[in-house]
């Protein structure tokens, strides 16, 4: 299993932490999973179907990876995405944030989530009743380093 | 010359279709093939400010020279995550 993927198989958390084995060193595992939420902007959501430009979206994925290196030089990332159809409750998105200490394991975990929705080309339609919807969020320009700066504010509060 | 154009959610709704071939003359960018589409399909006008673009899968601007075969990406604001 690589530690970055993205594709249609139900996401596998202690198979993603797997990926970011440490070798003694580190002291903490932060993980996130985001779920199908039955709710969204007053509607109630049916489920969801994520598309991306796959190829892209790695490249997203190793670039988030390589910022956390910077940032975090002891810290480690696995990020696994899922598209096509998900229902309500299922995982969209599984990270995992290794590193000595706790502190920059959660701080590497959130950022990576954080910046996925902005630079990541994935995205959603929401199915609820009465109807669907492409949820469009931010414009994705990795070289914004307002948007950089951001989600390393939001990672370190 | 001939690029591929890849278009994803709900423009290649409004497009109709995930990927379109078009010949375009020599010295074509990014963002000429744009203009055309848009004209070609005018709903994707408003999309003009918020798309991101990219060339064989790699984020680049609207003034990117293409060459020939390459495919060309239009992509709306993301929703992932």
């Amino acid at each position: 299993m690589d530690p970055l993927a993205i594709g249609p198989e139900p996401l596998n958390l202690p198979g993603v932490v797997s990926t970011v084995a440490g070798d003694g060193r580190d002291g903490a595992v932060v993980t996130f999973l985001g779920l199908v939420r039955n709710h969204n902007a007053g509607r109630s959501v049916r489920y969801l179907e994520y598309e991306a430009y796959e190829p892209l979206a790695l490249k997203a994925f190793a670039r988030i990876a390589d910022e956390i290196r910077e940032r975090w030089p002891s810290a480690r990332l696995a990020l696994h995405h899922r598209v096509g159809r998900l229902e309500i409750g299922e995982a969209s998105i599984a990270i995992a944030a290794r590193s000595p200490h706790r502190g920059d394991a959660y701080a590497a975990c959130r950022y990576a989530i954080e910046r996925v929705k902005q630079i990541a080309p994935i995205w959603k339609r929401e199915f609820f009743e009465g109807g669907d919807v492409w949820v469009e969020g931010a414009t994705a320009d990795p070289d914004d380093l307002r948007a950089r700066a951001e989600a390393e504010r939001v990672a370190c509060a | 010359m001939r690029v591929t154009v890849k278009l994803f959610a709900r423009l290649r709704d409004i497009a109709g279709a995930p990927e379109l071939a078009r010949d375009v003359t020599p010295g074509s960018t990014i963002g000429s093939v744009w203009r055309s589409l848009a004209q070609e399909f005018p709903e994707l006008g408003p999309y003009e400010r918020s798309i991101s673009s990219a060339v064989n899968a790699d984020y680049a601007k609207m003034d990117y020279v293409l060459s020939d075969g390459d495919e060309v990406a239009f992509l709306p604001p993301v929703s992932g995550g």
